[in-house]
């Protein structure tokens, strides 16, 4: 566990997992003061130094509010939070995150957020979408994300932002292991290393 | 010094009587401040001045309880070396007039009682009670507190970090005007780290910790305990603001300074604030306090003594440390970013003794501030009641549309819209969210997990409240042993009118005893609650309503679905029919109420040993894997439970003995029932003929339809899209 005022991020450190919460409550924008916490300036350099890096929920907020990747997440179209199990598309498997999945792939992960909307201008959809960088998406878009992205990545393919939360999806006791793909692909990709 | 006149006593809700017990225990007449300190600790709210002489009749012990009522919540022994730490209060007053802030700080206020004890919160549940959504006079201010409160409750919730698991939600005319929320909350604990609200150590520092201090929630205990008139909307003030992300950190912090052995005692600020944890610890330890309101961090300036005093600012709590180690528990709360201020002192003097700037503002003996309030034994007649006790005559037009009208009722529609705005999962322990017969919710790192229920009854219980009690905690236990639980103790939130009227003191009283009986016999122990009084609008009392919440243990592993699983499996009613000639007993069902246009006459008959059989029954079936569903009959009796039970898709084919009242014999809410799906029906019959329960096989599981006998054929769509849309538009009507 790294702390948000903590300036650097330990060597032996494989993977950054930014997750879900309520970063200083979000009561601004979601993550809008996430991002100047200290750690942030460690994350970035650790992204642009090839390591891996997830933003799950407001992870992904975070993310997105300090240009680690583009877009924005705003409030679901029915303005309410929403909690439920939902459908996602693998839409690629060449990712660090994906690699165990199959293209084309159901799985079920839970979502838990109120403001989950992915949002960009159209010849950013338009890049994401011809760099292969739409990882995840709605099979029956909850909160009107467009062209119901629920998840991306960078460019370099080493970091992902998603809004479904994968860690809730990792025991059948809770209703749905499918999560497990993510971390076993990332497993993979360390052991291909 | 100001002189304490009747109109101020008036305004601070302090009969005459009561002023001269304060004037006995000073020996001098109090000033202002002191006053209101009296005021609020002897509110209806904090004292229970009119409920005490009868929650003595509730059982409180076994040998699962760790602690009972007293305290900040009750704990229970779970094994491993785990308690759990439990209880429920209500924010019903809050709700009514600012139902956002309401209902988010009264999910905030049971966290801290919660923390407060060293457990860390691992579920909420909520049982709401709002007027009729769709009632041309009140409809519309019902819709918006339905959605405020919701989102209150969703917003505290969500963003603390606790999974809201389950609850129940009712709509009913009695409640237009005066909504019930009451929030539980469960956490663990390991045994050995117990802590309490108590100042012990002369000479320990007192340690302000949390949120600053501003003019919220002043007199917001005198305010619940009074009743609602036209002037109480001008109340807004007195409800309280929340942060949750400052409640977060505020648990965080505490569970770690806990860790570090620097801390004697620990109590959060809930209501009557600073006045309420100041006296109460101390006269839990039998010593006094003295501090300086000057050291309280403010966030307002100008505010009097009498107001940093009564003020009830969420997200505060007050700690007494060992001497020579305040640093410590500076450094924890420096680390969460929070203020943490040292402002007094235990002593020995028995005293809680208020200065500010050095200058005593208040001088008053802790015990009998706290203990010695006064005690009202309240005269009580019969119960109020106003339905007619004989039913009307009534014959069913057509089944199926009755039916289909009461899964789209608000009490029985699928309440997802609520739900889904609640994170159920969030700590990824929920096995069971909302939508079944009880929540359960794992321990990590244990083989075990707890089962929870809120049950509650106001129709019943207006018909009969001793009976109706009872029965609430019949089906909570039913609930609980239905997902293969034991149930082990109890909560409860007494939600009643006002208790200077005989005819309702009569309902609170015949309620407790009722509760009592019940606790007694299904060994489930209350070991804490909340008793909520003046629960009326413009003179009118809403429904008695003792709301139960009942905690069962099980061993972790796949929960018992409510559904139907597959196809071609025998369908058991477990507990069988039950005696449903008497039509003055189907006067208090859903059925009666939203098809007939009751109530009338009595709730359904109970007998509770035949009932607690059928728990070990059903406890047994379960837990040895026997039943491929389980779900209880309440609501709306075995038509409604079967229609619940095939929304997974898997329907059944059901043959019902002939009646002469087919209405009856499919809605009546005779309790002690339940319906299994199963594979293994002689092992299941076995199990029954042990504790000597009827089961009667009544049918065939059966993929897409629900066929009832000759009385209704339904494909399962007809029925689940009504029931789970109904409540959305009802709200969006």
């Amino acid at each position: 566990m790294l702390w948000h005022r903590d300036a650097a991020i330990p060597n032996d450190i494989d993977a950054v997992i930014l997750p879900g919460g309520f970063s200083y409550g979000d009561y601004l924008r979601c993550g809008a003061i996430a991002k100047f916490s200290p750690i942030i300036g460690a994350v970035k350099e650790f992204a642009a130094k090839g390591g891996i890096v997830i933003g799950i929920c407001n992870g992904f907020q975070i993310l997105t509010e300090c240009h680690l990747l583009p877009g924005a997440l705003v409030r679901n179209t029915n303005l309410q939070y929403i909690c439920k199990p939902v459908a996602l598309r693998v839409e690629t498997t060449n990712t660090p995150f994906t690699n165990q999945a199959t293209k084309g792939q159901i799985v079920t992960f839970p979502i838990a957020h109120g403001e989950g909307r992915y949002t960009a201008d159209p010849e950013t959809l338009d890049q994401l979408e011809a760099e292969d960088r739409v990882v995840f998406r709605y099979v029956d878009n909850p909160n009107g994300s467009l062209r119901d992205i629920a998840g991306i990545c960078n460019k370099e393919r080493n970091v992902l932002g998603m809004m479904p939360h994968p860690e809730r999806a990792t025991d059948p006791l809770m209703g749905s292991a499918d999560g497990l793909t993510v971390f076993r692909s990332i497993v993979t990709a360390f052991a291909a290393k | 010094m100001a002189t304490i006149t009747p109109d101020i006593l008036a305004a601070h809700n302090v009969t005459a009587d009561e002023y001269s017990k304060i004037l006995s225990i000073l020996g001098r007449e109090p000033n202002l401040t002191e006053l209101g300190i009296f005021s609020v600790m002897w509110s209806e709210h904090c004292s229970y001045k009119s409920s005490r002489v009868h929650l003595k009749k509730l059982p409180t012990r076994s040998k699962y309880v760790l602690l009972g009522p007293g305290e900040n919540a009750g704990i229970i022994d779970i094994g491993d070396g785990l308690g759990v730490a439990f209880k429920i209060e209500s924010h019903n007053h809050p709700s009514f007039i600012e139902p956002f802030q309401g209902a988010a700080t009264g999910v905030g206020g049971i966290l801290r009682d919660i923390f407060t004890m060293g457990a860390r919160p691992i579920a909420v549940l909520d049982s709401l009670r709002f007027g009729p959504l769709d009632d041309p006079q009140t409809g519309a201010r019902n819709r918006r507190i339905v959605e405020g409160v919701v989102s209150g409750i969703s917003h505290y919730g969500n963003c603390f970090g606790v999974p809201t698991v389950g609850g129940e939600c009712v709509f009913d005319k009695s409640y237009a005007g005066n909504p019930l929320v009451n929030v539980f909350a469960l956490g663990v604990i390991e045994k050995e780290k117990i802590f309490l609200g108590q100042a012990h150590g002369v000479g320990n520092p007192v340690i302000y910790v949390g949120a600053k201090t501003g003019r919220d929630g002043i007199h917001g205990a005198t305010m619940a305990s009074d009743e609602f008139t036209e002037e109480s909307k001008q109340k807004r003030p007195n409800v309280q603001m929340g942060d949750p992300f400052l409640e977060k950190l505020l648990l965080e912090a505490c569970l770690e300074v806990m860790e570090t052995g620097a801390v004697v005692g620990i109590q959060d600020m809930g209501a009557a604030g600073l006045t309420c944890s100041t006296c109460e610890m101390g006269s839990r330890a039998g010593t006094g306090i003295e501090i300086d309101l000057a050291l309280v961090p403010q966030r307002e300036t100008g505010m009097t003594p009498y107001e940093i005093m009564l003020s009830e600012s969420q997200e505060r709590m007050l700690l007494v440390a060992i001497k020579g180690r305040e640093q410590e528990v500076f450094d924890v709360f420096e680390k969460w970013g929070l203020d943490a201020a040292e402002i007094g002192i235990v002593t020995d003097t028995g005293m809680l003794v208020v200065k500010n700037h050095g200058e005593i503002v208040a001088h008053i003996p802790n015990r009998e501030l706290a203990d010695e309030a006064p005690l009202y034994n309240r005269p009580y007649t019969k119960p109020a009641r106003k339905a007619p006790m004989d039913a009307p005559a009534f014959t069913s037009a057509d089944l199926k549309a009755d039916l289909i009208r009461l899964l789209s009722s608000g009490d029985m529609c699928s309440k997802k819209w609520i739900y889904e705005q609640y994170d159920y999962m969030v700590r990824t322990n929920t096995l069971y969210g909302p939508g079944g017969d009880a929540a359960v919710v794992r321990i990590k790192g244990t083989d075990t997990s707890v089962a929870i229920s809120l049950d509650g009854n106001g129709r019943y219980c207006s018909l009969d409240p001793r009976e109706g009690a009872k029965l609430g905690v019949a089906e909570a236990c039913r609930n609980i042993s239905t997902v293969g639980a034991q149930p082990m103790a109890a909560t409860n939130n007494l939600n009643f009118g006002n208790p200077q009227k005989p005819e309702i003191m009569a309902q609170l009283v015949e309620a407790i005893e009722g509760m009592a009986d019940a606790c007694l016999h299904f060994e489930t122990p209350i070991t804490g609650g909340n008793v909520s009084l003046y629960n009326e609008t413009l003179g009118e009392g809403i429904h008695p309503t003792p709301v139960m919440g009942i905690v069962g243990v099980l061993k972790t592993g796949k929960p018992m679905p409510i559904e139907f699983q597959s196809a071609g499996k025998t369908v058991l009613l477990l507990g069988g029919f039950r005696d449903q000639q008497d039509l003055t007993r189907f006067g208090s069902t859903q059925y009666a109420n939203v098809i007939v246009g009751g109530p009338w006459g009595l709730p359904p008959a109970l007998d509770m040993d035949y009932e607690k059989r059928v728990h070990s029954a059903i406890r047994k079936i379960v837990t040895e894997g026997l039943s491929e569903s389980a779900h209880d009959l309440s609501d709306g009796g075995l038509a409604v439970a079967l229609a619940e039970s095939s929304f997974g898709g898997i329907g059944a084919r059901i043959t019902l003995p002939a009646s002469e009242r087919p209405e009856v014999q499919l809605f009546h809410e005779a309790p002690s029932r339940i319906l299994v799906s199963t594979a293994k029906a002689q092992e299941v019959r076995a199990i029954a003929d042990e504790f000597q329960v009827e089961i009667v096989e009544i049918g065939t599981t059966e993929a897409g339809k629900l066929v009832i006998a000759d009385r209704i054929d339904a494909s399962i769509e007809e029925l689940r899209q009504p029931w789970s849309t109904s409540l959305e538009m009802l709200l969006h009507a």
